[in-house]
């Protein structure tokens, strides 16, 4: 059973095709992890099963209904949506951003329930921001920041989440803090996840299902230990690279070939799998 | 318990809520603010009302306006002063909405009525109807009307219809109203003495000679609209956040942003219809009304009673304060907003968002 599907669907800005005949499903409880190298159309395929971009052909469904005809607050209830760029406003502080995410849930006459209350802080508790409640955004870290719109979407309390590259600007230790709590919130809380990733070896460990695209076109799809090989990571981001089983959790990892092919002047590859990072942009 | 100390901190912005489920946030210092400057815009509106050539003590004037003046006094204040305050309170809130809700939308305090050209706009109506037509007054504020809607959908075609960037829309704005204040020059210099002296002073902006008829449709306009900016308010100050994050919460962003944007030009319009273009208060006022409040967002109700502000008590500096000078109150905001607009620059500098 797949709530989130597309269904042949042609992605276009203006004339500017991205993607044709692209059908896609999002399995259940899983944490999908699309990669590819840059302008391969994965964050245009996010925008599109969040309803934010409308497929110039076929059609994105959610529980089996067009979603576009769905109503956009029960959309808004069921799909939650990081975006790539938002702007906090200026001197809002953290309680008061996460408290947004509640607006699909609440009204003119409905505004702030108990309930509403209950979940911002439960959010927060989950993201580690609790003790930022009456912090400026403006004043936090990047991964702080993140963390936050995060809690956001998590108090939207939506069965599914997309997240449209969650680590980009943040460094190494703040990009494993967000994909952990990422894995946290799949395995613990059962919400099935959507996340674009640039890196392929955060990728591999952390996802359960994955996407490689390349060309606006699907190149494979699967568990990663099934979808990892040498072959794909050629054929999708034009790199020669040998995989290796992670010595730390098992799953791929990609190591990319030294200039010249010599072992004796191979980059040494750092036995974390995701601290050697073989990033998309690297085609 | 994390949790806990994190729910006390959400709990500062107040919830009322009834046994039956609904529940209405509240945030202590924004009404506060809303509450003093309504009394502040009321208060100086009494003195306003009370001064003149015949003058007349608060109380006297609260009297009359109870039924309980003299005829001398019923006639001063029902017939001569009232509706010009009226009239000011009314274009004030007004003027300040419309700017409230185009700095939101724009994501920009510069990205205002003031700035994107719709002055120039209303003016190139209202002189078109005076020096080519020769028209009375109600002509020239169906032209002013008619040029400030225009100036609108021009900036709505040029700049606004896929999302607003910041800057492209302030200087797509600051380029039509270039445009515009060259039409303003041309039709000045075909104008003959009188004519040209009338049009000076109506782009001044000026309350004087305002009476009932002008008051009635502003009232009509404001009564409608500023409710529903106010009604639109959650969902405005979720697009603060961005397209994309108001999508996530399910706004509807075109919708929204085509009904704000069509209130603000309307209420804009009228006010520039009824009082000439009072520069300033629709710039200064929702930036004002947010540092009282210290609330993010739009603030629609502390940038109304804000602008009424204002506007009655540059009245009373314009009418007062020089003698048996009385200035047009478009000179006093115009002087007091050209400081506030050197320092809103410059700390916008410091911010780096210029």
């Amino acid at each position: 059973m797949q709530r989130l599907t597309a269904e042949s669907v042609t992605l276009a800005y203006d004339r500017r095709v991205i993607a044709e005949d692209l059908s896609v499903a999002i399995p259940d409880n899983s944490f999908t992890v699309i990669v590819g190298p840059n302008a391969c159309g994965k964050s245009t395929l996010l925008r599109a099963l969040s309803r934010m971009l409308k497929p110039s052909g076929g059609r994105v469904l959610l529980d089996g209904q067009t979603i576009q005809s769905l109503p956009a607050r029960q959309v808004a209830r069921t799909l939650g949506l990081l975006p790539q760029s938002s702007v906090a406003p200026d001197g809002i502080t953290v309680g008061d951003l996460v408290a947004r995410g509640r607006y699909p849930h609440q009204g003119l006459l409905r505004q702030w329930s108990q309930e509403d209350e209950r979940i911002v802080g439960e959010s927060m508790a989950a993201t580690g921001v609790a003790g930022l409640a009456d912090r400026c955004v403006d004043e936090l870290s990047g991964g702080q920041r993140q963390r936050v719109w995060i809690a956001m979407a998590l108090a939207q309390q939506t069965p599914l989440l997309l997240l449209d590259e969650p680590t980009t600007f943040l460094d190494i230790q703040h990009q494993l803090e967000i994909l952990d709590l990422c894995a946290e919130l799949h395995e613990t809380q059962g919400r099935t996840l959507v996340a674009v990733l640039h890196d392929l070896n955060q990728a591999a460990r952390y996802a359960t299902h994955l996407i490689a695209m390349r060309g606006g076109r699907i190149a494979a799809e699967g568990a990663p230990g099934d979808v990892v090989t040498a072959g794909l990571v050629e054929r999708v981001f034009g790199v020669r690279a040998r995989v290796i089983d992670d010595p730390e959790t098992g799953t791929p990892l990609v190591v990319p070939l030294a200039r010249r092919g010599g072992a004796s002047s191979a980059p040494r590859a750092s036995a974390s799998g995701a601290a050697a990072g073989v990033t998309a942009a690297a085609s | 318990m994390k949790a806990v100390k994190a729910v006390e901190a959400v709990r500062a912005a107040k919830a009322i809520r009834t046994p039956g489920g609904l529940s209405v946030r509240v945030d202590p210092r924004a009404v506060l603010a809303v509450l003093l400057l309504l009394a502040v815009a009321l208060g100086v509106a009494v003195v306003l009302v009370g001064s003149g050539d015949f003058p007349m003590a608060p109380g006297e004037v609260v009297a009359t306006l109870l039924g309980d003046g003299t005829a001398a006094q019923e006639f001063i204040v029902h017939d001569v002063r009232l509706p010009r305050v009226l009239v000011a309170l009314l274009v004030g809130a007004a003027l300040a909405v419309g700017g409230a809700l185009f700095q939101s939308i724009a994501r920009n305090p510069l990205g205002s009525p003031d700035v994107l050209g719709f002055a120039q706009g209303s003016s190139v109506g209202a002189l078109t109807v005076i020096v080519l037509f020769g028209g009375g007054s109600f002509a020239t504020a169906g032209g002013a009307m008619a040029g400030g809607l225009a100036t609108g959908a021009a900036v709505y075609l040029l700049a606004w219809k896929r999302g607003v960037h910041g800057y492209r829309l302030v200087l797509v704005g600051i380029g039509i109203a270039a445009m515009l204040a060259g039409a303003i020059h041309y039709l000045v210099t075909k104008a003959d003495l009188v004519d040209a002296t009338r049009a000076v002073l109506w782009m001044t902006g000026s309350l004087d000679g305002r009476d009932w008829s002008h008051f009635w449709p502003l009232l009509a306009v404001t009564a409608v609209l500023i409710p529903l900016s106010l009604a639109y308010g959650r969902p405005l100050r979720m697009l603060e956040m961005g397209d994309d994050a108001a999508y996530a919460l399910g706004i509807r962003v075109e919708r929204t942003r085509a009904v704000l944007t069509g209130s603000a030009v309307l209420l804009t319009a009228v006010a520039t219809a009824a009082a000439g273009p009072i520069v300033f208060v629709a710039l200064s006022a929702p930036q004002l009304a947010r540092r009282l409040t210290r609330s993010p967002g739009p603030n629609v109700a502390a940038s109304a009673v804000m602008g009424a502000a204002l506007l009655v008590v540059a009245d009373w500096v314009a009418t007062s304060a020089f003698g048996d000078r009385r200035l047009p109150v478009g000179v006093v905001t115009g002087v007091l907003g050209g400081v506030y607009l050197l320092w809103l620059l410059v700390t916008e500098r410091k911010a780096g968002r210029i």
